[in-house]
This record gives C-alpha cells, structure tokens and sequence, in this order.
C-alpha cells in the first residue's frame, strides 16, 4: 500500500476548495461508441420524409463536392478543398439551424455553406479569386470561411454571448440565438480551439462545436495529433456536454446533431459533437495524398460512404428505387449544369476594380491610402492611354483588368518624378 | 548621471516624477505657443558643444493649486463609464476588470455599476478574449477589451492580425468590427519582464487596425470616447507609466482620431513623439530652452492614421527632426516617421531625421531600464548632432 493508497481513506475533510460542490463529470462524457442510426432498430424510427430529404440533399452535395473539385481542376477555380465523404456532416449542419441561428464554417465547409442557402458562386468567391468573401454574412447568418484553424470558434462563442445579451436587453432583438462552429480534427490542436471551449463552459453559452474528425490534417494522421481517446472527451475538461456521432451515417449525424443545438438553445450548456467521419479526397485539388496514405485505407472507407450508405437504407426499406434514384440524380446533374453555366457566366465579369482595394480597410481610407489609391488610379489610366491593358472585347465601361500579365506594362508606366518629390514641391 | 533621479526604477517615485513632468509639460505648451515658429533658426548659442552643469532632473512645476486634478487612470475611468451609460452595445470585458477593477483600477466600480455581464471578468485567455470580442462585434456589440500588459496581449496576436484587422475588408465592408482593444504599455514602472515592452510597431504594420496612444489625461479620456465611437478597431496604447499622472481635467469634445498637436513651438528643431515618451521630451525641450535652444515639440496621438500634415508642417518650420519612441529603434515606428518626412520635407531639411529609441535589445531588467529608456541627456546629445557647424 502505498502513500497515496492511503490519502485516499474516507471520512477526511480536505481543505477548502475552489471547485465548489463535486460535479459528477459521468453525463458530459461522450457515448462509448459512436452513436449510429443506420444498421439499427432506431432506423425505423426516423421520419420517412427527413430521410428522403436527406438523401435528395446528399447526392446533391456530392455533385457539388465533385463539380468544384473539377472546376479547380480547369482552373477556374484557384483551389478547392473538398468535403467528399464528410457529406453527411456538412448537409446536416446546415438542416438543423434556424434562420436566426448562425453558422461559423471552416474553408473545408463550402458545401454546409451552400445547404444553409447561400448560392454556389458566392460560396465559391474564395477561391474563384474575386474576393475574400462573396456573401453577406449578416444576410446569411453564416461567418466568412475561416482560414485560420479553431479561430471562428471563438467567434461563435462570442456571437452566442451577445445574442443572448441582446435578447435579454432588446425585445425586438432574435431569441433563443445558437451558433455552430464547424472545425476539423487538426483544429481541436490549436490554443483557439481550447479558449473557445474554454469560454464556452464559463459563458454557458448557446454554441455547439461540430468536430469533423476526417482522419487528417492535410497529411498527418489523428494518431500524431492526439492521444485523447476520442475528440469528444475534450468536451469534458471544460465543463461541456461531448458527443459521439458516426459522421457518415446521415439521420445519425442529425439527430445527434439537432439534439445538442436544441440543448444549446434550452440555456443547458453548449455541446461537443464529434463526427467520425473520412475525408476521400485529398486536402485540396493541389494536395498528393497517395504521399501519405494507402489505397487500401480510401477503399475501406468508400464502403461506408454516407451517401452510398443512406442509398441501401432507403432501398433496403422499400423508401427508394430505381425511379427515385434517378430523379434525384437528375437534380443532382441540372445543379452541377448550373454551376458550371454560373462559372461561365462569372468568368466573363471582369477582374474587380482595382480602385476599390482600398474601399474597405477602414470605414473612411486614410490620407495614406487616399494617396495610394490615387497613384494607383494614375497607373491605370497611364495604361489606358498607352493601349497597354485594353482588352479587345472592352466595352466602354469595361474596368481596366490589372492581372499578373500586365505587371512588366504597369512598370514601364513609373512616373519620372517620385510621390514624395511631387508632394514636397505641391 | 542624473538619470537615476529623473527615472527611477520603482513605481510611485516614478509616477510623482512624471506627474511633474506632465504638469510642466502643459505648461510649456501654453508658453510656446506664444513663441511662434515660422522662421529658419539661427545656430542657438553653445549648440556646437554640449555644455555641462545643465540641471536635467524634475523641471519643478507640480501645477496644483488645490483644485481638481484628475489621475490619467481616472479619466479612462470615466471615458468608459459615460460609454457604458450612453451605448447599451458597449461591453468591456478582460481579466480581472470586474471584481478587482483591473490590475491598474482603469474599470473601477463599473462591474458594480453596469453589473457583471457589461463588465465582464474572463477567463486567463488573451486569444479567446479577443476573439469572442469579434464574435460579439459581429452582432453587433461594441466591445471594449482589456489585455493586462503589453506583453500579455501577444497570444490573441493571430484574431487581431487574421480577423480583428481583416473582418471588414473581407467583406467587402459588410461586417465592420468596432472592437477596441485597450493595452497598457510601455515600460520605466519597474516592471519585471515581459511587463514593460512597447509593441506598437506590430500594431501599426498590420493594416486596418488604428493604432491610438494619448499621453496626457485630457487625451486618454477623448480619444478613449473616439475609439470605443469608432467603428473601425482601434488597438488603444496607454502609456501606464503616466497612469498617475495627473491634470485640471473635464470630460470634454472627443478629438477625432488620426490627428498630432504641436504641444510646444520652437524654431531650432522638431521632436516627433508619442505616448509614454512626450513629457521625456517636454522636459528636454525645457532643458534647452535654458541653453537657447527652442525645439518643437509633436504629440502624435495617433500612429495609424498617420498625420502627415501636422508632421511635416512642424519639421518644415525648424528644418530638423528628431523621432523619440521607447521601442526599439530597427524596424520601428521612427523608421517610419523619418521615412515619411525625408520623403516629404527632403527639401526643407538641414540634417537627417535622427532617432531615439530603445536598444535592439529585449526590454532590460528594472534596475538597468533608465539606460535603455530615451532621456533627456539622449535626445539632447542627438538634437546636437543635427549638424549644425553648417
């Protein structure tokens, strides 16, 4: 018997404690398994109509998934990072928010983006090189893609918080706000997702955290990223409600899903949502993954595609054949024809007016930028006048297109005298 | 060396000190407003040689008659309790600024008066501080946010740089972040390490972010009002070695951002400072002037947006420039400044634009912080050697 053996005798009283009463961690921790729909009895209690509406927006989600991925093989897009496999996840987090909540996506989230109902090419602005972002977040409820990890879960947490100080201020103001933040399993290493977990407990804010667990970080496996047992025990470290969920199983991923954002939303403590889920694609379109990842691994997966999964189900209980695959299939293919037509169509609007790359880095520009902006106006119509960057199909209103060609045509137009002389002698 | 007086290592003595120099400071601007500046100097008798003897310690002046003074600290104070009281959108939040009133007692009593959740105690989390800030502003709040010290403020460093500055232009103006981010910087309080540096320069390189640092207590409460009004983020530098300075103060109009004052006119040549180091310079302008040499002296107050007009026209009317900041000099905000003028005043000037900063070296212990800190010994030396023989 050792020391410690000994200290752990009952009938002790200990110091006093900053902890207050003993809090029984046993309901946070997260199921033992993933939590599974499909395969199971609790199969026949989904409604028929949610798994059908699932199913349609599955395959659909696929396509988009697959029709980006060859746009930015075209080029027409400079990149793409695709959600293929990880369908399940992305459509039932945009199913189970209310218009009023909000949605706090990662780069890898276009296609949750796009269920919430922002359209495809403004999803996609990003990486059609057009701008940062191309919806209205506040329209959409739904925060700009988040390029640097775990960050936007400290918004979400923090947009929670004010909503719910609004509502209890403003009468006019949304009630019963949630956020849902979507991060990946590389994301859970950062120190942002940590703080957002951690204020999330203390603020028993309204937000759920939806941990897509794909398997990698571009190419580092969840083995060197974590010993935790799984992602979801996380949760219990700070006082927050973890979940298990097998991600490729769609009604499972939605009830699991809208039970923690309706959690959130009864004032009981946000929620950790873990989705076991595998990313079949590489990283993104520019990503080798055969670099670091066997075949063998992508075909085990492939049969437990959520799409392919749901399919069976559907078949298997007599909800869907052959008609009904095709139908949906058929949407599928006119949505991916509309995307391609709406990439056709964007790909003839003209490169944003260089002038306006000043227009938003402050409420009012600077005197600096104003300066700036005005020596870069004069590059411009210094091109104009050379015939340097006018494109043969210019219209009269056509902008004048700064692209990487026209960089040696915009040297050749450098001032003689400097802006620092010419200020000095103004 | 009469440093060890003028800028001892221990807080209080340190703050009486600087709430003389502060005292004086407002002083001299009124007496050299009176001087003019319009017309090239002439050589001031002994500038070739540095002579000695000169008194450079406290100029004297408390400037206290028994009436009201307000404390700088108390005037942040008061900026952010009319702000509370007149925006129900406005919320301070960091660590320690409910119960305990912050570390340095600037949310005083507001927690008490507004309630806990307007002035909200947080977790140890600078990253998760500031980022629930954003999420906040994203709704439509008005956070105020408290970083303890300047060096406490770096890990919330990549929400300030990839977001807090980049929200609006990524969308295209849409979602603008009124977020103020309050930092108490600056060292010569004794401050053990990582409490003393001056990080402005980080600040003032990521664009759109205004980067704010007033230096007398009328300022910080006016340009407090304008940056929590502001609905641009505005990284807020408060010089906390002069928390305890103190003026005759009422709340009055709020300044608007992006613009210097010339606190004291003079004809020989120009400092260009900001923050903590202005009464250092006041006070080498009044050494000067004993010697017959009448520096002007420029209050920045705001680094970003940049007042170039006020800059230039003060280096203009002396034809010499001195840029005097407490950070390290290299790739610092003086870089920038004398960049920006020779740029614009190549012309007009007699001398290159000099420098005094701190070393290139990590912020010293206290016991050596008085040699790194700018002095009055230091920016005299370097106003002499703004090649006057010719």
């Amino acid at each position: 018997m050792t020391i410690l053996d000994a200290s752990a005798a009952p009938g002790q009283t200990g110091p006093p404690s900053s902890h207050g009463p003993r809090r029984d961690p046993a309901p946070l921790l997260p199921d033992p398994e993933p939590v599974r729909v499909l395969g199971t009895d609790a199969a026949g209690e989904v409604d028929p109509g949610l798994l059908r509406e699932l199913y349609r927006r599955l395959v659909l989600g696929r396509r988009f998934n697959q029709q980006a991925t060859t746009l930015a093989r075209q080029g027409s897009l400079a990149v793409y990072p695709a959600s293929t496999g990880q369908e399940a996840c992305q459509i039932a987090a945009a199913m189970v928010l209310r218009e009023t909540d909000w949605l706090f996506p990662s780069y890898r989230d276009t296609l949750a983006v796009t269920a919430r109902g922002v359209p495809p090419m403004d999803v996609l602005a990003l990486m059609r090189g057009h701008t940062h972002c191309g919806y209205d977040p506040r329209l959409a409820r739904t925060a700009p893609l988040s390029t640097p990890l775990a960050t936007q879960a400290c918004h979400a947490v923090g947009l929670a918080h004010a909503a719910r100080l609004r509502a209890a201020a403003d009468p006019a103001a949304d009630r019963e706000v949630v956020a849902l933040a979507l991060v990946g399993d590389g994301g859970t290493s950062e120190g942002d997702f940590h703080e957002a977990l951690t204020f999330a407990g203390v603020l028993r804010a309204p937000v759920v955290f939806l941990v897509q667990n794909n398997g990698y970080a571009i190419s580092v496996p969840l083995s060197r990223q974590t010993a935790a047992p799984t992602l979801a025990h996380k949760a219990v470290g700070y006082g927050v409600t973890g979940r298990l969920v097998d991600g490729n199983d769609a009604p499972a991923v939605h009830a699991v899903l809208s039970e923690a954002v309706e959690h959130a939303r009864a004032g009981h403590g946000p929620v950790l949502v873990e989705a076991i889920t595998y990313r079949l694609d590489a990283h993104t379109s520019a990503d080798d993954a055969t670099r670091y990842r066997a075949q063998g691994e992508v075909d085990a997966w492939r049969a437990h595609d959520p799409v392919t999964r749901l399919e069976r189900h559907l078949r298997e209980t007599g909800q869907l054949d052959d008609t009904g695959v095709a139908t949906v299939t058929r949407a599928a293919e006119e949505f991916a024809a509309r995307m391609r037509a709406q990439v056709a169509q964007a790909a003839q609007v003209p490169a944003p007016d260089p002038r306006t790359l000043f227009a938003h880095v402050y409420a009012e520009p600077t005197s600096q930028l104003r300066e700036q902006a005005a020596e870069l106006a004069a590059r411009l119509e210094a091109d104009l006048d050379g015939d340097l960057d006018v494109r043969p199909d210019s219209g009269p209103n056509a902008r004048p297109d700064v692209h990487p060609d026209a960089r040696g045509d915009l040297a050749a137009a450098e001032p003689a005298a400097g802006p620092g002389t010419r200020s000095d002698l103004s | 060396m009469s440093n060890a007086t003028s800028i001892p290592p221990t807080i209080t003595t340190t703050a009486s000190a600087l709430a003389g120099a502060t005292a004086a400071g407002a002083a001299a601007e009124v007496a050299g407003a009176e001087a003019g500046a319009a017309t090239r100097p002439a050589v001031p008798a002994g500038a070739l040689g540095r002579p000695g003897g000169r008194s450079r310690g406290s100029t004297g002046s408390t400037g206290s008659t028994g009436s009201t003074r307000t404390t700088m600290v108390r005037a942040l104070n008061t900026a952010l309790r009319d702000a509370l009281r007149e925006d129900p959108d406005v919320h301070v939040l960091g660590e320690d600024v409910g119960t305990l009133g912050g570390v340095f007692r600037v949310t005083d009593g507001l927690a008490a008066e507004f309630g806990a959740h307007r002035c909200l105690d947080t977790p140890l989390a600078e990253a998760g501080i500031l980022g629930i800030a954003v999420g906040m502003a994203m709704y439509g709040l008005r956070p105020v946010v408290e970083m303890q010290f300047d060096a406490f403020a770096y890990p919330a460093f990549e929400q300030l740089a990839s977001h807090v500055a980049k929200m609006r232009n990524r969308t295209a103006g849409r979602v603008p972040l009124p977020i103020t981010i309050r930092v108490p910087y600056g060292g010569g309080i004794g401050g053990v390490e990582h409490h003393s540096d001056s990080s402005e320069a980080y600040y003032v390189h990521t664009p759109g972010l205004h980067v704010v640092t007033p230096a007398t207590v009328a300022d910080c409460y006016g340009l407090l009002r304008a940056a929590i009004a502001s609905d641009d983020p505005v990284v807020f530098l408060e010089p906390k070695r002069l928390y305890w300075s103190s003026e005759e103060f009422t709340p009055s109009a709020v300044p608007p951002i992006g613009r210097a004052v010339t606190r004291r006119h003079g004809n020989a040549a120009t400092l260009i400072t900001y923050g903590p180091s202005l009464p250092v310079c006041l006070q080498a302008a009044d050494a000067a002037a004993a010697e017959g040499w009448d520096l002007a002296v420029v209050d920045l107050r705001s680094l970003v947006p940049f007042d170039d007009e006020t800059v230039c026209a003060a280096v203009r009317a002396t034809g010499r420039a001195v840029v005097v900041h407490e950070a390290a000099g290299f790739g610092g905000v003086g870089a920038e400044i004398a960049a920006r003028v020779t740029e614009r005043c190549f012309h007009h000037l007699a001398a290159p634009v000099l420098r005094v900063t701190g070393f290139d070296i990590p912020y010293p212990p206290p016991l050596l912080e008085h040699h790194y800190l700018p002095s009055v010994d230091r920016i005299l030396d370097t106003v002499a050697r703004l090649q006057w023989e010719q």
